[in-house]
Formats: C-alpha cells, structure tokens, sequence
C-alpha cells in the first residue's frame, strides 16, 4: 500500500529570473508503508527541498503530492497544518525540541494539539521515550540532553502522533558517530517492530548503508532507485 | 499545557522578563500614586465648596440662578417636598432664604449676604455650627443671628452686641431689624468670612416680608452618587412645575475648568509614562519574536495552527503585564491608604492661598476602585495593541524560512 505518491513534481527558485533553480525537477515517486528509505545527494542536490514538499512543508510549482489518498496541494493553509498534525512525522537536522518543555512535555505536545486525553498522552509519552532509550531523562529539558538524546526525543514525538510516515531530513547530521548509528538502530527497531515508514535524507555513508531503499538525487533529478540489503 | 508553556516562556529570559514587569511596575504605581492624589485633592476641593455653601444641587424657582432677586423666590409646594423626600439619592435638603442687606451698628456700616436657614438641617448638611467661634449656635426658634468674624470685626461688634440690618423685601418693601449678635463664625475663605449673616428661616421671612418663600433649597446627596444624575432625575421628576435644579458642576464652573485642566495635565504625564512603557514592552516583544523564530518554524511544522500560537504569544505578555499591573497595585495600595487616613497638610502661604478659595489646605488620596481598575485596564489595552504585531508576524509565518533560522 503506498503511503505517498509523487508524480512530476518540480520546484522551480527564482521561476522568473535568468537563472531559475530547478531544485526538483520532475520527480515520480511512490512510498510504500513499511519502507526504510534514503534519500542522497550531494549538497544542494534538492533532499531538503523533497522532504519539505512531501512533509506539505512547501508547495511544488507543478506536480502532485499524494498522502494516505489526499491531494494536499489542495489544502488550505491551516487544513495543511492539520494534515500534518494527523499524517506526518517531522525530524529537523537539529533544535528540534521546545526548549522551555521537557523531554516527556515535548512529546506530549503533539497529542495535546490533537486533543488526545491527558492519561493516554502521559502514558504514551512514558512508553515512547522508554522505546527510545530515554525512560530515565522524561523530565530532562533539552538543554540537559545530548545531541543524540535530543533526536531521539524528536523520534518519540514524531511518533506520538501516529503518522503514516516520518521525514527526517538529515538526522544525524549533527551527531558524532556512535549517537548517529544509535539513532540508526532505534529508527531500524520502530521500522521493524512497529512498521513505521521512514524516509530520511543523509550523505553519511554510515547511514545509507542501513537503509533498505536508497534514492540518488543529482540537480534535482532521480538518477538512481536502489533496493538493498540493510545491514 | 498552554498556560505552562506560556508561563514557562516569559521566565525562559528572567532578566527580561523581570526588566518588562518592573517597568510596567513602575508606571502602574506612578500613575496610581498620580491619580489617587490628584483625584483625592479635586474630591476635597469639590466636597469643601459643596459642603461650605452651595450643595451638591440647588433647586431655586425657574431663572432665580440669573437674577437672584427675592421676587424670584418660591413657595416650597408639597409635590416638590415630596420629589425631594422621594428620592433614593438624597441624603438631606435644606431650605434657604437669601438676599442682602446692609449692617450698621452706630456709624459703622457693611454689606453682607443674609441667609436664612433652619440651623438643625444646615448644622447637619454644612457642619456650620462647628464653625463657631465665639458665643453659640443659633437654635430652632431662635431670633439672634450669627455674624462671619471679618464681617463682625469690621463692625466692631461681638457676642451680646446688637447689629440692625437694613435692606429691600419683596416686592420693593422696606426691610429693617434689629438683632442680637448670638455668636460669630470663621470661614477661612474671605470672600465668607467678611460678609456673611445667618439667621432662622422665619426670621429672614420677617425681615423681608416674604412671607413663607425661600430662595433656595440646597441638596446634598448620598456619597459615590453623581450630582449630575440626580439633578437630571429631579428635573425630569419636576416636570413642569417652576423650578430649577442645578448640580454643583452649573454652579461652580470655574472650579470644574479648573479640576478639568489640571486633570488633563496629569491625564498627559500618565500617557507620556505609559507610552514609554509601551516602547519598553515592544523592545522586548521583537527580541523575543526574534529569538524564537526557529521554535515557532518547529511548532508550525509539527501541526500548531498560527492562530493558537499567536495566542500563546499574546497571553505571555499579558502574563509579564498583568504581574507588573498587580504588583503595581498590591504595592500602591498600603501607600494610597496611608495617605487617604493621613492627609498631606500643606503649610504656610501655600495653605493660606488655597484657604482663600475656601479649600482646607489638606490633601487626602483618594482610595476609589476605579482608579486601580482604569490603570489595569490601560495596562491591559496596551499589551493587547503590543500583541498585534506578534499576531501579524506569527500570521505571516513561512515554516521553512523559519526553520532557516
Ligand atoms: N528558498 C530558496 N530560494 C532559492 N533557492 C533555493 C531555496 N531553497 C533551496 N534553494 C536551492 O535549491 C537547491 C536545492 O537545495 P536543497 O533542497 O536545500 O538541497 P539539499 O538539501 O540537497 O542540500 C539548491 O541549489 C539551493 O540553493
Ligand atoms: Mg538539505
């Protein structure tokens, strides 16, 4: 079952200048649930600007984005907002989490936005921050965790919300080795345990080398579309 | 959740936060402090003139204000006594019969305002018995007159001496008699003080042939009532019987200019404080919103509808607002009281000179609610004006520039 569906999109910068940046340029995609998969490409190759599309973060200057069977370049700001809400998972590169809240409030904060009642969202909470190793830093603030703690936290709350996938655009970026294969690892165990659909951007070989599907983008184009065998 | 979010925000820079509510501290209890003197002193001022003479309204027959004549005088009829014991407002009445005369006693001679009063009410409403000084009050059926000390010294007389009054009666009719001088009393404003003779209402009666007539009747009115209403009140009550009502503000036009350009003065300081203020609290508005850029970009993404963002914003400065508004208030109350029961007494020529417009030169605050309410609710309008921009500028949030940054 595809969770999302891309056909012939194109973000185009500076559309009207003598030098228009084709940032995505005509790209068909399908997204099954269940999938594990990279997107790479060196810097500048467009990654961000896909994910934001697909997160319904940016709108395409032509094209269709798919979600769970909405076309979302139909929504209305707020109802996009919405959708994001019920259908989407966000993990930013870095400074993910509300500094002023701790770990266990940050995740909780999507279920209080979608109205979840207070002893559900305190218990998932628990159980999604025990399920990303953090079950003893609930009550940490941001400052108090780790780079890798912090996107682990972002994982959980990225989950809370039941999405039917999870955009990580860049993940790992800012973490040291270790924390960026432990963050790997877990995104891997939801994958598998849970059959979260993940999609993350990346050029750590490192990273790449655990998914299971990898997409090439060069200038904005899919110039290649490989399944292998994680590791 | 909310609530804590927001709360936990404003304290996420204390400094600042501690800096806002200082500032908004500061002018809440300046323009407290302000307000309260300022208020307090034209409320001693108005109740000193009221409470000397004029009442809060005068009823007097139709055009008596503009001539004031004894043939524009009336006789109390039982529907007007009966508006005037009718209504809620008034707490006492007191009939009046006035007109001039001139005093001599052997070759001395003075002109002086003659009134008649009832000394029971009169005592009650203007406290005009505490004003004797010498000698004693006049009583219910009394014949002796009381006589101002500038007016008495004049005249060189005392209490026990004889005064004759000499004057025109209704309708032209001679008026003349001879009194005993009862006992004299001190106004401090001259204008009083060196002219004036009170006598009963029956003895006035006599002594210019009016019959029953009187001229006046001063009206006080219960505390916290405004004059004006009930002058409003009496009139439509009245309809169309011949009487005129006037409210303290018609009689005394030059006091309520007056009260009027020293409010707007203060009126002007108080915005000039609160517009400073209101830069201060804008300061910190744009570096928070600057600040928080990236945050907002996260919670937009995730699913927070601008709208309810905005609100967050908009509650954490009312937050850092309304804890200076309180602690301006909470801390401006003991001070306020203190100088309500410990009036600020002014001495020397500055007392001598407020004394001769008839004001006691003591100045009490002015403890009326609605002066803590006015401040909060200037101090609640403002922030809400300051949250304007953070609305536009949340509104207009793009989520991934915002993310940018
Ligand atoms: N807001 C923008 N305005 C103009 N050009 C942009 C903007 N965002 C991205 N680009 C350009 O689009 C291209 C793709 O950028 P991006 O999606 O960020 O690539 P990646 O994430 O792979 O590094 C780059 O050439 C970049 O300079
Ligand atoms: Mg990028």
């Amino acid at each position: 079952m595809a969770v999302l569906e891309i056909s012939n999109l194109k973000k185009t910068y500076n559309e009207e200048s003598d030098f228009p940046v084709r940032a995505v340029n005509d790209v068909d995609l399908i997204i099954e649930k269940g999938e594990f998969t990279a997107i790479v490409g060196p810097s500048g190759s467009g990654k961000s600007t896909l994910l934001n599309i697909m997160g319904g973060l940016d709108h395409p200057t032509a094209g269709k984005v798919i979600i769970d069977g909405n076309d979302i370049s139909e929504l209305r700001e707020n109802q996009l907002i919405d959708f994001r809400l019920h259908h989407i998972g966000f993990v930013f590169q870095s400074y993910n989490l509300i500094p002023v809240l701790t770990a266990r409030e940050n995740v909780s904060f999507v279920m209080v936005l979608q109205k979840t009642p207070k002893q559900e969202r305190d218990h998932r909470a628990s159980s999604l921050l025990t399920e990303v190793g953090l079950g003893d830093r609930m009550d940490s603030r941001p400052s108090e965790l780790s780079g890798g703690q912090q996107q682990r936290v972002a994982i959980a709350r990225a989950l809370a919300s039941r999405p039917d996938f999870i955009l990580a655009d860049e993940p790992t970026a800012n973490l040291d080795s270790k924390s960026a294969g432990h963050l790997m690892d877990i995104m891997l165990k939801l994958n598998r345990e849970e059959h979260m659909t993940f999609v993350f951007s990346t050029h750590d070989s490192r990273v790449i080398e655990r998914a299971r599907r990898v997409i090439t983008l060069v200038d904005g184009k899919i110039v290649s579309d490989i399944q292998q065998n994680a590791s | 959740m909310q609530l804590i979010f927001a709360w936990r925000n404003i304290w996420r820079n204390k400094r600042r936060t501690l800096i806002t509510a200082a500032s908004i501290f500061t002018a809440v209890i300046l323009a407290l402090l302000m307000r309260s003197a300022q208020l307090g002193a034209y409320q001693r001022m108005i109740d000193n003139v009221v409470s000397f003479y004029t009442g809060h309204i005068q009823l007097h027959a139709v055009g008596y204000w503009d001539e004031k004549t004894l043939d524009n005088s009336f006789i109390p009829n039982d529907s007007v006594i009966a508006i005037l014991n009718g209504h809620k407002d008034i707490r006492s009445w007191v009939p009046r019969l006035e007109s001039f005369a001139l005093t001599s006693s052997q070759d001395l001679s003075e002109g002086s305002l003659v009134v008649g009063i009832d000394p029971e009410a009169e005592d009650r409403l203007t406290r005009l018995g505490q004003k004797v000084v010498s000698g004693k009050y006049l009583g219910t059926n009394d014949n002796g007159i009381l006589v101002s000390e500038g007016l008495a010294q004049k005249m060189q007389v005392g209490a026990g001496d004889t005064l004759v009054l000499l004057g025109q009666g209704y309708h032209g009719v001679t008026a003349a008699g001879k009194y005993m001088v009862k006992g004299l009393v001190h106004f401090s404003a001259p204008s009083l003080n060196d002219g004036m003779i009170y006598l009963t209402i029956a003895e006035a009666q006599t002594l210019y042939g009016t019959g029953n007539r009187l001229t006046s009747i001063a009206i006080s009115v219960k505390p916290n009532v405004d004059a004006t209403l009930v002058a409003n009140e009496l009139r439509n009550e009245a309809g169309t019987l011949p009487f005129e009502f006037f409210d303290w503000k018609q009689m005394l036009p030059e006091m309520v200019q007056l009260i009027e350009v020293d409010s707007a003065g203060g009126v002007i300081v108080i915005s000039i404080l609160y517009m400073i203020i209101a830069f201060g609290i804008f300061g910190t508005v744009l570096m928070m919103l600057a600040e928080r850029q990236h945050e907002f970009g996260i919670l937009v993404s995730i699913g927070m509808k601008k709208v309810k963002l905005a609100s967050v914003v908009m509650l954490e400065i009312l937050m850092i607002a309304f804890t200076g508004t309180i602690a301006g208030i909470v801390a401006g109350i003991p001070i306020i009281a203190y100088f309500h029961y410990n009036p600020i007494q002014i001495t020397g020529e500055m007392a001598k000179a407020y004394e001769s417009f008839g004001i006691e030169a003591v100045f009490p605050f002015s403890n009326d609610i609605s002066i803590f309410f006015t401040q909060a609710t200037i101090v609640f309008v403002l922030s809400l004006l300051l949250s304007i921009y953070p609305w536009f500028r949340i509104l207009n949030l793009k989520a991934i520039e915002a993310l940018k940054s």
